[in-house]
């Protein structure tokens, strides 16, 4: 093990460029303890977003040596055994500075894809029972754990080609939802996911379910929209 | 019809003329390689095909799959790659399907009659 890694990480803004840095070395370093020294002792404009440090929050992913991942989450070692890191803000959203992306079209599409619960119960109403082992409670569960952390959508191919596109994470979460049986937005959901900027523009390259660092399958979920709007339009629902 | 339902059973129909393409052209290829395994010449393939109403229906259904089904993969390379959609671009992918449909159609029909 050297010393010191070689650090090259984005500064500025979309038209910005690498600047390379000098990094202590250490065990169990972490990406964002690589980021974080360069903020404390080189350069204190240098932005980034972090909070839990735990792999709980999902605000600290950006693109390390290519590729989405959370920061906190991500050794070193694991990624860097030639100790060289190169570190960029998250890949298809708009750069604000440095390592720091506009997350607004990730969300806005989560809302796009009617990505929140409807429901439909009144406090009158007793609570609703859901059989932890019936279908669709599991197909729920599957896509449930979500942070939003951007990495899937950071991953996905298509997103880059069709910036449209509602993206992994939106899906799942809609996906979610259409399996929640209290939620009473079922078709109005489904039209919203359904078209050429929706689940069917998925290519299935399943960057995102390879990328996703709570191991959820957005593919899965993408896959069960496709069918569960196919179904609705050959009932002519849709 | 709604943008979602036509893009859902646009989809539906890429599906579903996938799966008849998977089965015709793994009988297809099983065929070609048989029928040659002997030098047959095509005069005695033309004598298999000629009047059979199987072989007829069978490539009739091969290249309307295929008339469906390969408009559909151009249409999200024509959108995705070049930007191109809506109505002018579904209507040349509806003439080349026509025209996929037509030349295949007269091909089935030539080995027929």
């Amino acid at each position: 093990m050297s010393a010191t890694l070689a650090v090259s990480v984005w500064r500025g803004g979309a038209d910005g460029a690498f600047r390379d840095y000098e990094v202590p070395r250490h065990a169990s370093q972490t990406v964002l303890d690589v980021v974080t020294w360069i903020q404390r002792e080189r350069d204190p404009t240098l932005a980034y977003r972090f909070a839990c440090r735990v792999g709980m929050c999902g605000s600290c992913a950006m693109t390390v040596n290519g590729a989405p991942r959370w920061t906190c989450r991500t050794h070193v070692d694991k990624v860097a055994p030639d100790g060289r890191l190169r570190i960029a803000p998250l890949a298809n959203l708009p750069v604000i500075r440095d390592l720091v992306t506009d997350m607004r079209p990730f969300f806005d599409k989560w809302a796009r894809a009617r990505g929140r619960f409807e429901g439909r119960a009144t406090r009158a109403d007793d609570f609703a029972r859901v059989p932890p082992d019936s279908e669709k409670r599991r197909a729920a569960e599957a896509g449930i754990e979500c942070i939003g952390c951007g990495v899937c959508y950071a991953a996905c191919d298509v997103v880059a080609r069709l910036p449209e596109y509602l993206g992994p994470a939106a899906l799942n979460r809609a996906w979610t939802l259409v399996n929640d049986v209290r939620d009473a937005a079922g078709l109005e959901r489904l039209r919203a996911v359904a078209g050429a900027a929706g689940c069917h523009a998925c290519h299935t390259h399943m960057s995102c379910t390879e990328r996703c660092p709570k191991r959820l399958s957005p593919t899965a979920a993408i896959a069960g929209l496709k069918r569960a709007v196919a179904a609705a339009a050959l009932r002519g629902e849709l | 019809m709604s943008e979602a339902r036509r893009e859902a059973l646009l989809w539906v129909a890429q599906r579903a003329s996938a799966a008849v393409l998977a089965v015709c052209v793994a009988v297809h290829l099983a065929t070609m390689i048989y029928a040659v395994q002997g030098g047959l010449s095509a005069a005695e393939i033309l004598g298999r095909t000629r009047g059979s109403v199987g072989w007829l229906a069978f490539y009739a259904l091969f290249v309307v799959a295929a008339a469906v089904h390969a408009p559909l993969g151009l249409r999200a390379v024509l959108a995705e790659w070049f930007g191109w959609r809506g109505r002018a671009c579904d209507a040349a992918l509806a003439a080349f399907a026509t025209i996929v449909a037509a030349a295949g159609l007269r091909a089935v029909v030539a080995v027929f009659v």
